[in-house]
């Protein structure tokens, strides 16, 4: 257990991301989309949350948004107290999407290693990263890291990506559905690896899935989005132990958490 | 192929075809044979126009593709131009190189230039803008520059597209040197073409044909080649 998350948990550190008010709407005239609207909460240092909802109903333009992908309609975003925009260019934050995103032309490690070939020089070279062979270990990819990524295997692919984005040591990890194209049994593993690199770090996590277990079973607090344009049903805290091991997927209380979590899902 | 070469023998065997309209496989084999020092010489002349004609046509049309991709304004103001240029056949232009270029080796580089330019364009404005949406959201959340965009992204997933272009511009390179010797030369595959055709020596006039052919078969190999060591990945696949 790590002090850090203790204190996170209590949120008496200035928050890691504050939304104030966000509306996001795509497009203009008749056929304008309102995906969110009125989003109002912050992310503690060091906590580990997670956005959910129905289909369609804003997540990942919300963690866009957080991303400096795109740029609420209304609202303000702090970021460490910062614009986006400023904490991307000082990599305060990395993503992690749904597909791995890799570049099939490159091995392993040459896309591990691509933070540090692109974007700002004095960033790349400020020495707070760490070696991308360091980063494979983490995620127990050393092995591979000549190999090209078609020759990977899902999940692979993923905790590649996932090593990309902790090589630059982000305070704030993006997460977009990052295992939810990868069947259940490697999705748990990658649940139990995350929340071990998660807990070694003084990381703060924001991730979107649409599992109501895997939500509860990663998190210390659940956002609950509401349908279409989208607002804050409810935030959850999850009463489990910080350390959770993958025995825990199968314990009682994760069904009584996702059971809390569908009861504020259905009233939205 | 060789069911082909006989039913062709047997055609002009059983219907008694004159030689001088179609000469029969065996002849045409004969005209190799005895003319192969004179086919060869005059490949070279070709190969050298059209291998020129390659380099230049696609290196021109691919900083053009890069400068169509970074500027929006100009891509609308002169890819109807490149479309017109396209549309006026090849065979219309050649004679109007000749005038500008002169009767050395440059017009029919210019004509094997000019045939390579436009599916090469296309194929490359295409591939430039064919990038993985996602992997550009990726290069952003890294604050990547134009550039870095170009040097990391776009130009690798535009090789696939490229080489598809190279190899239509390999075979047309070779045709676009043809027709610039039939302007006017008095070496090259395409001048023994016209020789062979004046003379009535049919025969040979096939067998210059087949070198030809096999000439842009050659190029198209080595270019094929070339793209399976170059492209390592399965581009269709997205990861
Ligand atoms: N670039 C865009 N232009 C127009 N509409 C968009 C755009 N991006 C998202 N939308 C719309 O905004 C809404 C929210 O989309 P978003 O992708 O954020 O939802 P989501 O909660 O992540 O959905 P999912 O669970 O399917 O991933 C959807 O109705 C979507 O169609
Ligand atoms: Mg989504």
């Amino acid at each position: 257990m790590n002090a850090t998350h203790a204190e996170a948990g209590a949120g008496n550190s200035a928050p890691a991301i504050s939304l104030r008010n966000i509306k996001v709407t795509f497009g203009g005239g008749a056929k304008a989309v309102e995906a969110i609207d009125r989003i109002d909460f912050d992310v503690a240092d060091g906590e580990f949350i997670t956005l959910i909802g129905h289909s369609g109903c804003g997540k990942s333009t919300l963690l866009r948004v957080i991303a400096d992908i795109i740029q609420p309609t209304r609202g303000s975003v702090r970021v460490f107290g910062q614009s986006p925009d400023v904490a991307r260019r000082k990599r305060a934050f990395s993503m992690v999407f749904q597909q791995s995103v890799l570049m099939p032309w490159a091995t392993v490690l040459e896309n591990v290693r691509l933070p540090f070939k692109v974007g700002p020089k004095a960033i790349r070279a400020s020495g707070t990263s760490m070696d991308a062979l360091d980063a494979l270990r983490l995620v127990d990819l050393d092995g591979f890291a000549d190999a090209k990524p078609t020759a990977l295997s899902g999940g692979m692919r993923q905790r590649v990506a996932i090593a990309r984005a902790l090589v630059t040591r982000p305070r704030i990890l993006l997460m977009d559905e990052p295992f939810g194209a990868l069947d259940e049994l490697v999705r748990d593993a990658l649940n139990v690896e995350l929340l071990k690199i998660w807990r070694q770090s003084d990381m703060t996590v924001v991730f979107v899935t649409h599992s109501l277990q895997e939500a509860v079973f990663l998190s210390q607090r659940v956002v609950v989005l509401s349908r279409r344009p989208s607002q804050v049903e409810g935030i959850l805290e999850i009463d489990l132990p910080t350390k959770r091991t993958l025995g825990l997927k199968d314990d009682s209380r994760i069904g009584t958490e996702a059971a809390r979590l569908r009861a504020l899902l259905d009233a939205g | 192929m060789a069911s082909l070469l006989t039913l062709w023998q047997l055609i002009c065997a059983g219907f008694a075809i004159p030689e001088y309209l179609v000469p029969s496989p065996i002849r045409v084999v004969g005209a190799f044979r005895e003319d192969w020092a004179l086919l060869i010489s005059n490949s070279v002349p070709t190969i050298t126009e059209a291998f020129f004609g390659f380099l230049i046509g696609n290196a021109i049309a691919i900083s053009v593709a890069i400068w169509f991709v970074y500027n929006k304004i100009f891509e609308e103001m002169y890819y109807p131009v490149a479309i017109l240029i396209k549309t006026i056949p090849i065979v219309a232009i050649a004679p109007v190189l000749k005038i500008i270029l002169g009767n050395g080796i440059e017009p029919k580089i210019a004509v094997a230039a000019l045939i390579c330019f436009f599916p090469t364009l296309v194929n490359a404005v295409r591939g430039f803008r064919a990038v993985n949406p996602n992997l550009m959201e990726l290069m952003h959340v890294l604050s990547a520059s134009r550039t870095e965009v170009f040097r990391f992204v776009r130009f690798y997933g535009a090789l696939p597209y490229v080489f598809s272009a190279f190899k239509i511009s390999v075979t047309m390179c070779v045709l676009g040197a043809i027709v610039g010797e039939w302007i006017g030369a008095n070496k090259g595959i395409g001048y023994i073409l016209l020789q062979s055709m004046y003379d009535f020596d049919t025969p040979r006039l096939f067998a210059t044909i087949l070198t030809a052919s096999l000439i842009a078969i050659g190029g198209f190999t080595i270019v094929s080649a070339l793209e399976k060591i170059v492209i390592s990945w399965d581009p269709g696949e997205s990861i």
